[in-house]
């Protein structure tokens, strides 16, 4: 019979995890939880918003632009479109594609600074003289030749998937310019991972020299094993603090593309292309500049306090370097 | 220290030959030319456009031959204007770029340090969160809304400084402030943090202890360590400014190499990608290495290896 009373001094207190520790420091933390709440809100008011709002798409040319009013809270583009609408619709491809290629530039950063970090050695070198070099090419052109040398591809995927159906039913016709946004994820996420590369080789070089890798080593495991399973885990909290950070810087670059004409075509919007379109025409219609603007420059502002305070909560100190 | 610059300068060839061998095969890859886009070309002037240029020539032929004229310092012509070459381009649009650059640097290092060493100092008080809410401002409105946002409430409200051009002093202003503020956002940044850590440490307390007031501490001995994230920093951020920020090249319409840069991959004129990437990878190795010596002459714990 096993029995832990509250009085039994040798019963083992209950313990809490490292991470447990971080959300306690976390909650604490008001400006990073208003960021972390905006940005729930955020996300949930553009999934869903678009299925209450007028379209995103169907012009008004009559209407013209109006300023915000009764029928248009935030007023109306040159079309006559809508721009609560086109700014939530717009957030649902802003917000993907800081996530995904977030998550694309996570994934390559991820495995290649950790297989540089195990290896050690020559291949160490060479792998992070290759990040030093890409370091130095500026980035700006390599997405923009990337995102004019896939163009054409991509254009085919767009045309495969209006052709393709399904017994008739085209399931994919709505879907035109699918594979704009493909791109965007490839070629931000293949730019954006250096300096994830470089802060988890650094952990994983620092997690090498630990006794339970020894002991993993000793236990027999595959390398492939010991780095996905113990060492990642291990390596996760800068790499948890960097993501955050990665997504504005991300959703930044979108936004760049976006002003060089290389964002997603119209009638899609994002917030990048809402912004573009906006600064052209702010002399007479103030609020095409301002809203989407304001609405952009609050995300990055929620994504960065989570990111600050996830920092100070986890205690990581380099994940800037 | 020599010795050490001597290496370092060294290595820098095959890095930039590495970056020059990349692009130049990179942009031969993507489908198109200079002339494609041109309007109603016959296949005949075509041909002869491409024998003019040398495009004629096997890829590997070609680009010997560019290596060869690069020995020289010869950026070779440019696809799409005629008559002028790369070094005559780069040589008329960097200076435009560099005023920008230096003048939007001084503004950033004024605002940013300031800012970052008021806020380390008054930690937690109402300076620090108005400081700190600045810079995150700085960071988090990009330079396309922020240019824009100016010029409406600076040109076009108030009716001060231009919205556009670049001949006289009012024509700098806001294009220099809108790309300063953005710098200075992140170096306050940095400037804080750095600060904050060296204010903690034991020398920090040994000076105030023997009495040393406090601006001599400050200034004296917490800058100088404080400062080395900030240095890191600036090495890649100074070759971007110095560039061109094609965005506020764009807005206030400048003509500086930034715009350059960007509409000459957009016409796949090969010769002037290539020496405009050339460009900013010699700028940024560059830079990293003074960062490096920078970096060692602030802190006395770093050797030359």
């Amino acid at each position: 019979m096993r029995a832990h009373s509250a009085t039994d001094p040798h019963a083992p207190e209950a313990g809490r995890s490292p991470w447990q520790d971080a959300w306690q420091r976390l909650r604490k933390n008001k400006i990073a939880v208003f960021g972390g709440v905006v940005l729930i809100l955020l996300t949930l008011l553009c999934a869903f918003g678009p299925l209450f709002t007028q379209s995103y798409r169907e012009m008004d040319l009559d209407l013209g632009p109006v300023g915000p009013c009764a029928d248009h809270w935030l007023g109306t583009d040159i079309h006559g479109r809508d721009l609560l609408a086109r700014i939530l619709y717009g957030g649902r491809i802003s917000i993907m594609v800081g996530l995904v290629a977030s998550l694309v530039a996570l994934a390559i950063g991820v495995s290649y600074g950790a297989i540089a970090g195990y290896a050690g050695g020559k291949l160490d070198t060479v792998m992070m003289r290759i990040v030093d070099i890409l370091y130095a090419l500026p980035f700006t052109i390599f997405v923009i030749l990337m995102m004019v040398f896939l163009k054409e591809p991509m254009q085919a995927v767009d045309v495969w998937l209006g052709e393709l159906s399904f017994f008739g039913w085209h399931a994919f016709d709505e879907m035109q310019g699918v594979g704009k946004i493909l791109l965007l994820f490839a070629a931000i996420g293949a730019v954006e991972w250096l300096t994830m590369a470089r802060i988890v080789r650094g952990q994983i070089l620092s997690i090498k020299k630990m006794e339970y890798i020894e002991a993993a080593r000793a236990l027999g495991y595959g390398k492939a094993r010991i780095i996905f399973r113990h060492m990642i885990p291990n390596a996760l909290g800068p790499v948890v603090v960097y993501t955050t950070l990665t997504i504005p810087a991300v959703m930044l670059l979108e936004s760049f593309l976006s002003f060089l004409g290389l964002g997603v075509d119209a009638p899609m919007s994002s917030w990048g292309t809402l912004i573009k379109d906006g600064a052209e025409k702010m002399e007479e219609y103030w609020w095409l500049l301002v809203f989407p603007g304001g609405i952009f420059s609050l995300t990055l502002f929620s994504l960065n306090f989570l990111g600050d305070g996830l920092r100070d909560a986890l205690d990581v100190r380099s994940a800037k370097d | 220290m020599f010795r050490f610059i001597a290496r370092r300068l060294l290595e820098t060839i095959p890095v930039l030959l590495i970056i020059v061998s990349a692009t130049f095969f990179m942009i031969r890859f993507v489908p198109g030319g200079p002339f494609t886009a041109e309007k109603a070309v016959t296949p005949e002037i075509l041909r002869n456009l491409e024998a003019h240029y040398g495009l004629n020539q096997p890829l590997h032929h070609q680009y010997f031959d560019y290596l060869g004229k690069l020995a020289h310092g010869d950026l070779g012509p440019s696809f799409k204007y005629p008559n002028r070459t790369v070094n005559e381009i780069i040589a008329d649009k960097l200076p435009v770029s560099l005023e920008l650059g230096l003048l939007s640097l001084g503004i950033a290092l004024a605002l940013g340090l300031t800012a970052g060493i008021i806020a380390s100092i008054w930690k937690n008080t109402w300076l620090d969160y108005t400081a700190s809410s600045l810079a995150m401002i700085g960071i988090c409105v990009p330079t396309f809304v922020l240019g824009p946002l100016l010029v409406l409430f600076f040109a076009i409200h108030l009716g001060r400084f231009n919205a556009s051009g670049w001949y006289d002093w009012q024509d700098r202003v806001l294009p220099a402030l809108t790309l300063g503020c953005v710098y200075a956002a992140y170096i306050a940044r940095l400037t804080r943090g750095g600060m904050l850590e060296v204010l903690n440490q034991d020398y920090i307390r040994t000076a105030r202890a023997k009495g040393a007031s406090e601006l001599r501490v400050i200034f004296k001995h917490a800058l100088r360590g404080g400062l080395l994230p900030v240095v890191s920093f600036l090495g890649p951020a100074i070759a971007g400014i110095l560039t061109g920020s094609f965005v506020i090249e764009t807005i206030f319409q400048i003509p500086g190499l930034g715009r350059e840069f960007v509409t000459s991959a957009f016409n796949r004129d090969y010769t002037l990608v290539l020496g405009t990437v050339l460009l900013y990878a010699t700028l940024i190795v560059t830079l990293n290495l003074v960062v490096d010596v920078v970096q060692v002459w602030l802190n006395p714990k770093l050797k030359f290896e």
